[in-house]
């Protein structure tokens, strides 16, 4: 098994996913205060907008997010009509046709986000052989989650410390296991423009758009937590009743 | 009990039924009337909410089986669409995932209290043997279950555990390609997973009534580890325990339900929200935590299958367990040096599994061994030696005496007494 | 098995009745009333885990584009895994249909009542007898004695605007819901 594993390790540094090789390291990542943390924490909705408004403009260039529907970005607030729009704006394939052909048609909220590559190998060749994995649940294939994903887009160094050589076309994280990692510093200040006019500093726009991938990987999120409180106070009546009843009946044992 | 035979039914079709298939009184006699020894403690409802969560794991596993697909190309996306666009898929999904660590530990506490009272020996061998193959059938349909989302711990999990039988010599090879179906875990695999995941809880169900059968020849034991002397020592089961076992379910059920609405994914491993790669090992793979402490023996032994016949071994040595502790006296409670050593095991498994979790080098690895080499001690040495060597504590006349004079206090002049027999 | 519920054993005294009694009684029906609700509750995830699932309903409505179909031409589509029947009807077929006396038919209906545009007719494929999707839809498909559609698994005729005329089934085929989003395009559902 361990000469399979270390095999196969090699052949990922060979592809170029060296990163992850190194992920025993531990780097400490710092907790965050969400809106979404708690018992009683829900997703900011302004929040997660704009969050998707970053992963459009911004990481959707590189990186898919194939298993979310369009439609389930109306739990963070789109009309109906807004979704359609937003939908309509994407090329989506569809077919064969009459003629045997597949053709692009305007996609609708049904349609799952179209990925930028078709394929994963498409994807390594734009990226200097690097594969930008899909955003779907990013948030929950992380050690940390979100706050791992705020973290990682905030640590980012211009100049690695000193002792570190970057191998050619990587960049430097604080974060990333290994520290040497494909995708570039991409978030810059006002890098988007927020249409609800919150300031775009690159600490907004990375605490918005992991708030956006926390919601895209668990959209019931809200949901589970309303229904956990009631579940649990339920049942805490439930407990408070049998106890009762256990005592009165054993009452008469004893 | 004076009415305990032949239950008078008032409704006719019940009546009418009971007459040609006895099934309600069948029921009345071992869950209405059932004698339970009246001393028993909240741990005995662990085997109740082990029960109720093998319900729950069948009834969700049902309907979540309606929703998966077992093929590798859209096994991951199938599951997603559990989460995402099935009604209430993402609670029923919740619920059976970590319903399977709740399983696990109420039947590990379930298992330590049988250890801590003597519940294993005579006349509760078979009873605890059936016990133990129910952990065993368990484990393989959690393990086959973990497979099914098919993210990268589902497959590597699969190829590491698969992969133990290749340790055998000469069969071992042959073995794994047979098991696999190929030559790596791939699409044949994933199907008879699930095919088997399906199977086994009903193999396991069917288990759990003869396991239930076997307690109710001999009775439940209770903390005083000797036998009721009549009926002034128990309480009909119905409803005294079922009311007491109920208030434990729902208590248990509280701590579940925080773990499914709060922390659902706290007990995973986040590298399962990653589809299955099968050229990418992850870092670091562990098994779920209740493998942990048979993980941490399995790496413990620097010898393939040596390391092997070891995890196996640690589940075997249960089995024969009844006839390895060799002291006349069930409870610890009369056992002063043995209660020392059963706490020792105690946390000699819960080392092993952190232990386990741990990687397989340095301190940990030593740690391991020493953790294995404790656990083999405590069964093969230790406890049959104990039997001979201690001088237990003497034993109460009957269950009334202590709880009559309160406080569980044995009466003085009481002379130790072997178990008597049921 | 309330019907088997007998008092304590021996080895407990319960009380003879009187105010333990009624307090133990109101904390059984207490528990079991609350216990029940619970359970019912419980079950209704897994009834509604089996109703069509988010992605499902989604899909529920499709545009259908009319214009490459040519009068007397017709085309199947599928809609909720189903096919549907979208037939350019001739004026001879139109003329038939409108001339029938809703008297004689089994399940009366006006042609006009069954159509939006008389020259389109949409219909639900689907026999009304036991589900079976009737012929009619190629040109060289039997239409039955009625111009219509005919299904060969037991013999169900129906006529220029789906109506049941001859046959075992009962009902006319269903007209499905549907809007004209221009001239020549329809949404369905």
């Amino acid at each position: 098994m361990r000469a399979l594993k270390s095999a196969i390790l090699s052949a990922a540094l060979a592809l170029g996913l060296a990163g992850t090789a190194q992920a025993s390291e531990g780097v400490h990542i710092p907790e965050q205060s969400w809106p979404h943390s708690g018992v009683f924490g829900t997703i900011d909705k302004a929040s997660a907008q704009r969050g998707f408004q970053v992963y459009k403009e911004v990481c959707s260039a590189c990186h898919s997010m194939r298993l979310v529907p369009i439609r389930t970005l109306g739990g963070i607030g789109f009309k109906d009509d807004e979704l359609k729009a937003l939908a309509a704006g994407y090329e989506v394939q569809a077919g064969p046709n009459d003629a045997g052909e597949m053709f692009m048609r305007p996609g609708t909220p049904a349609d799952r986000f179209p990925s930028p590559f078709p394929n994963d190998n498409a994807a390594r060749a734009a990226n200097n052989g690097a594969l930008p994995p899909d955003l779907s649940l990013i948030a929950k294939a992380r050690k940390g989650g979100e706050d791992y994903l705020y973290a990682f887009l905030t640590g980012f160094e211009d100049t690695p410390p000193e002792g570190v050589t970057l191998m050619p076309g990587m960049n430097y994280n604080k974060v990333f296991p290994g520290h040497q990692v494909g995708m570039p510093n991409i978030l810059q200040p006002d890098g988007v423009s927020y249409a609800d006019g919150t300031k775009a500093t690159v600490d907004q726009q990375a605490r918005d758009v992991s708030t956006f991938l926390t919601f895209a990987a668990e959209p019931h999120l809200d949901a589970r937590k309303q229904m956990g409180v009631k579940v649990i106070l339920f049942l805490i009546v439930l407990a408070g009743l049998m106890y009762a009843t256990k005592r009165k009946l054993w009452s008469t044992v004893h | 009990m004076a009415q305990a035979h032949a239950p008078q039914f008032k409704n006719p079709v019940v009546k009418w039924i009971d007459s040609r298939l006895p099934i309600f009184s069948m029921l009345d006699h071992e869950y209405n009337q059932y004698p339970m020894p009246r001393n028993v403690n909240y741990l005995w409802a662990f085997g109740a909410i082990a029960g109720i969560m093998l319900v729950i794991m069948i009834a969700t596993g049902l309907v979540l089986a309606m929703q998966y697909a077992a093929n590798t190309n859209i096994a991951f996306d199938s599951v997603e669409r559990i989460m995402r666009d099935v009604n209430y898929g993402w609670l029923l999904r919740y619920v059976h995932a970590n319903g399977a660590s709740m399983f696990f530990i109420a039947v590990y506490i379930h298992m330590f209290r049988g250890l801590y009272y003597g519940s294993y020996k005579a006349p509760r061998e078979i009873l605890w043997i059936l016990g133990v193959l129910i952990m065993l059938a368990m484990m393989a349909t959690a393990f086959m279950g973990y497979v099914l989302p098919w993210g990268q711990m589902s497959f590597w999990g699969a190829t590491v555990i698969t992969n133990l039988f290749s340790a055998f010599p000469i069969v071992g090879d042959p073995i794994v390609t047979w098991l696999w179906g190929g030559f790596s875990v791939d699409n044949p695999t994933l199907n008879r997973f699930f095919a088997l995941h399906f199977l086994l809880p009903f193999v396991l169900f069917a288990l759990v009534i003869l396991h239930t059968a076997a307690l109710h020849v001999s009775g439940s034991n209770n903390p005083l580890g000797i036998d009721p002397k009549g009926p002034q020592d128990t309480v009909p089961f119905n409803p005294y325990v079922t009311i007491k076992d109920g208030f434990a379910v729902v208590v248990f059920l509280i701590f579940y339900a925080a773990f499914v609405f709060f922390a659902p994914n706290y007990l995973g491993h986040p590298d399962n929200y990653i589809p299955a790669n099968p050229l990418v090992t992850p870092a670091h793979i562990v098994p779920e935590w209740y493998f942990l402490p048979f993980y941490a023996i399995l790496r413990a032994i620097p010898d393939k299958l040596g390391g092997v016949l070891a995890m196996f071994g640690a589940i075997a040595v249960l089995a024969v367990l009844p006839w390895l502790d060799t002291s006349k006296v069930r409870s610890c409670k009369f056992r002063p040096i043995y209660r020392q050593f059963f706490w020792i095991l105690a946390i000699d498994a819960l080392v092993l599994g952190y232990a386990g979790a741990m990687p397989a080098e340095g301190v940990w690895l030593m740690i391991a061994r020493i953790g294995t080499a404790y656990y083999f001690f405590h069964f093969l040495i230790l406890l049959p030696l104990l039997g001979k060597l201690e001088r237990p504590l003497p034993l109460p006349a009957s269950i009334c005496e202590p709880v009559l004079k309160g406080g569980g206090r044995v009466a003085a002049g009481a002379h130790a007494k072997p178990m008597e027999k049921a | 098995m309330a019907q088997t519920t007998h008092p304590p054993g021996t080895g407990a005294h319960a009380a003879p009745g009187g105010e333990g009694t009624s307090r133990r009684d109101f904390l059984y029906l207490a528990t079991g009333a609350v216990g029940a609700v619970g359970v019912a509750a419980a079950a209704w995830p897994f009834i509604d885990s089996m109703n069509p699932a988010a992605d499902t309903l989604a899909l529920a409505s499709i545009d259908v584009d009319l214009a490459p179909v040519a009068e007397g031409q017709a085309i199947t589509v599928t809609w909720r895994g189903k096919p549907v029947f979208v037939r350019h009807r001739t004026a001879k077929e139109i003329d038939e249909a409108k001339k029938v006396n809703l008297g004689e038919l089994r399940d009366p209906a006006a042609d006009d009542a069954r159509v939006k545009k008389p020259e389109w007719l949409i219909v639900i494929g689907i026999c009304t007898h036991l589900g079976c999707v009737p012929l009619g839809q190629k040109p060289t498909d039997p239409r039955g004695d009625y111009d219509g559609w005919f299904c060969p698994c037991h013999g169900s005729h129906y006529d220029t605007a789906g109506r049941i005329r001859k046959g075992p089934a009962p009902a006319n085929l269903v007209v499905p819901q549907y809007a004209f989003t221009s001239d020549t395009a329809i949404r369905l559902g």
